[in-house]
């Protein structure tokens, strides 16, 4: 069972912002779909491996080199980004 | 010209180009008049390429005017679901944070369908970043189900289902990650394939859950459903986990030698009772008609929608950590409305403005999965249980060739029925999720109707199968007729 303190906390990892009210109701959402997941722990799977991938691939190497892009590219993307600056994307400072 | 021409499909629009019995122009035109007559109501376009889609129509006529061939899907008008990227084209998941957002290049399948020649009337909409079984988590709107303006569409791709039947397009295409192709197909009446995972580039869709999506068509018909199957699979080097389609898939049976297996697990309680009706009488036909049908078990079946919920949700939580207000998307530090002091309240108040409901749900819960102390008993039990839910599918086709089940238990619901309860949302995905537990694929073919609403019948095969799921289901498709 999840409790207010646990949602904040998981909230925080999540970087998500949420309101008291929010805190509450989503206590009560993921209590009630944490109680549906629990139906999980009835099963004994202890020596069964984990599945990943269903399709039989194993990993895929490529070369590791960078790919250059176009100008028009680099437009196009920085035009997404709500703050440039000189061809960058701008961010709040981290250290003092 | 008398003739409706949002009511053909893809080998009759064809015909009609290339016999010069209409122009591609007047082909984009009906479809667009179409849009403007009923999209009103329906809600299924979240923005609509006029202008673009006019332009490409007389690229194409230029073309046939002149003698030159053209190819199937050339000048064939169709609807994107709207977390598939369209270079120039906003792209915005159904979701504010990407309300401004527009696509600095093609999806894959996108290139593909552009080289093939076809005309793209806009995108549809759909549950924010595809998650959710109604299309009511839309950040911009609902989509209403044509056949009933009370009712939801299904979802996620519910505005790509809801175009196709309302004839706003000729086909569309649309994602499914738990069911999100398949259970819209089955609430509008319309033809749905969910590929098997990996046979569709995944490269330029919006992830949500990388080891269950895939992109498929929906479409009016079988035929007509294959046609655009063929045009977008295959292997490419911007998703490594697309597959190379095994080359010719040899189908060398009769349809009346296929052995069809009845999974009990997918007719027990919880079913509508007038869904199972329509669904066992499709089955009846087919074995009238020389099928094998054989009852099968899917054991894990009860734990298969507990299980999607954590993987799912996990994957959900890493992939949706991109939306941090810095890169792309609604910034809360550009917000005048919002205090930001630091880097940390722009990641905190842009996500917490910027994505609804079911989607902060479905981080928290795959944070809460993956976190310390928690990762072995759900994440790391999930992934073992999947290993169950796989061997399940692989065992059943070491005994028949194809599963026929119903798609969803209920046919559409009221348009608000369910968001106040999400697991009884969830519960709407049972007999969709085990499918991309597996990555097998399963197609949604209608099978009739409850009263005014569609039912339908879904068709499971083996991965890679794809070809003897289209013969299935045409078998199936004319003897409903």
């Amino acid at each position: 069972m999840v409790n207010q303190e646990e949602v904040r906390h998981i909230a925080k990892l999540a970087r998500l912002g949420l309101t008291e009210e929010e805190v509450r109701k989503f206590q009560k959402d993921l209590a009630a779909i944490l109680d549906m997941i629990e139906k999980l722990k009835e099963i004994n799977v202890a020596n069964v491996e984990p599945t990943t991938q269903v399709t039989g691939l194993e990993n895929k190497m490529r070369p590791d080199e960078s790919e250059k892009k176009g100008a028009e590219i680099r437009k196009n993307i920085l035009a997404n980004a709500p703050e440039t600056k000189d061809g960058y994307i701008k961010v709040k400072a981290i250290l003092e | 010209m008398d003739m409706d021409l949002t009511k053909l499909t893809i080998k009759e629009a064809h015909e009609g180009l290339k016999t010069k019995q209409f122009s591609a122009a007047d082909l984009s035109q009906a479809f667009l008049s179409q849009i403007e007559k009923k999209d009103k109501n329906i809600h299924a376009y979240l923005s609509v390429m006029s202008e673009s889609a006019k332009k490409r129509a007389r690229e194409i006529d230029v073309k046939i005017t002149s003698g030159e061939e053209i190819g199937l899907l050339e000048g064939l008008p169709c609807a994107i679901k709207d977390n598939i990227l369209i270079e120039g084209e906003k792209c915005t998941a159904g979701s504010k944070i990407l309300a401004n957002y527009v696509a600095p290049y093609d999806a894959a399948v996108i290139k593909k369908l552009k080289m093939a020649g076809t005309i793209f009337l806009g995108k549809t909409n759909l549950d924010e970043f595809a998650m959710g079984s109604s299309t009511e988590n839309s950040g911009f709107g609902l989509t209403r189900n044509p056949h009933d303006p009370e009712r939801v569409p299904g979802g996620s791709s519910g505005g790509s289902a809801a175009a196709v039947a309302a004839n706003e397009c000729l086909y569309a295409l649309g994602s499914d990650t738990g069911g999100s192709i398949r259970q819209p197909a089955s609430f509008c009446g319309v033809v749905g394939l969910k590929p098997t995972y990996g046979a569709v580039s995944r490269y330029g869709v919006m992830a949500m859950a990388s080891s269950l999506d895939q992109i498929g068509p929906l479409a009016k018909n079988v035929a007509d459903c294959r046609f655009i199957f063929e045009a977008i699979k295959g292997k490419d080097k911007m998703d490594s986990t697309s597959a190379n389609f095994p080359v010719a898939p040899v189908f060398n049976k009769k349809i009346e030698n296929l052995k069809i297996g009845l999974p009990k697990e997918y007719f027990a309680e919880g079913i509508d009772p007038a869904v199972e009706k329509l669904v066992r009488a499709a089955i009846i036909k087919m074995q009238q008609s020389g099928v094998k049908i054989e009852e099968i078990s899917l054991p894990h079946s009860e734990y298969a929608l507990a299980c999607y919920y954590i993987i799912m949700a996990s994957e959900v939580s890493a992939n949706l950590a991109r939306f941090d207000g810095v890169k792309y998307g609604f910034s809360a530090g550009g917000d005048a409305n919002l205090e930001t002091e630091d880097l940390l309240s722009v990641y905190l108040k842009s996500r917490q403005h910027g994505f609804g409901d079911e989607v902060r749900r479905r981080i928290m819960l795959g944070t809460y999965s993956l976190s310390s102390g928690y990762y072995d008993a759900y994440y790391l039990q999930a992934q073992k249980i999947r290993t169950k839910i796989l061997e399940d599918f692989k065992n059943a086709f070491s005994k028949v060739d194809l599963i026929m089940a119903p798609v969803a238990p209920t046919v559409a619901f009221k348009i608000g029925e369910k968001t106040s309860d999400p697991v009884q949302m969830y519960l709407s995905d049972i007999y969709t999720v085990p499918v991309n537990m597996a990555g097998v694929p399963s197609m949604s073919l209608p099978c009739g109707k409850a009263g005014n609403l569609p039912v339908g019948l879904q068709i499971i095969g083996p991965h890679f199968s794809e070809e003897l799921i289209f013969a299935a289901g045409q078998t199936c498709e004319n003897l409903l007729k």
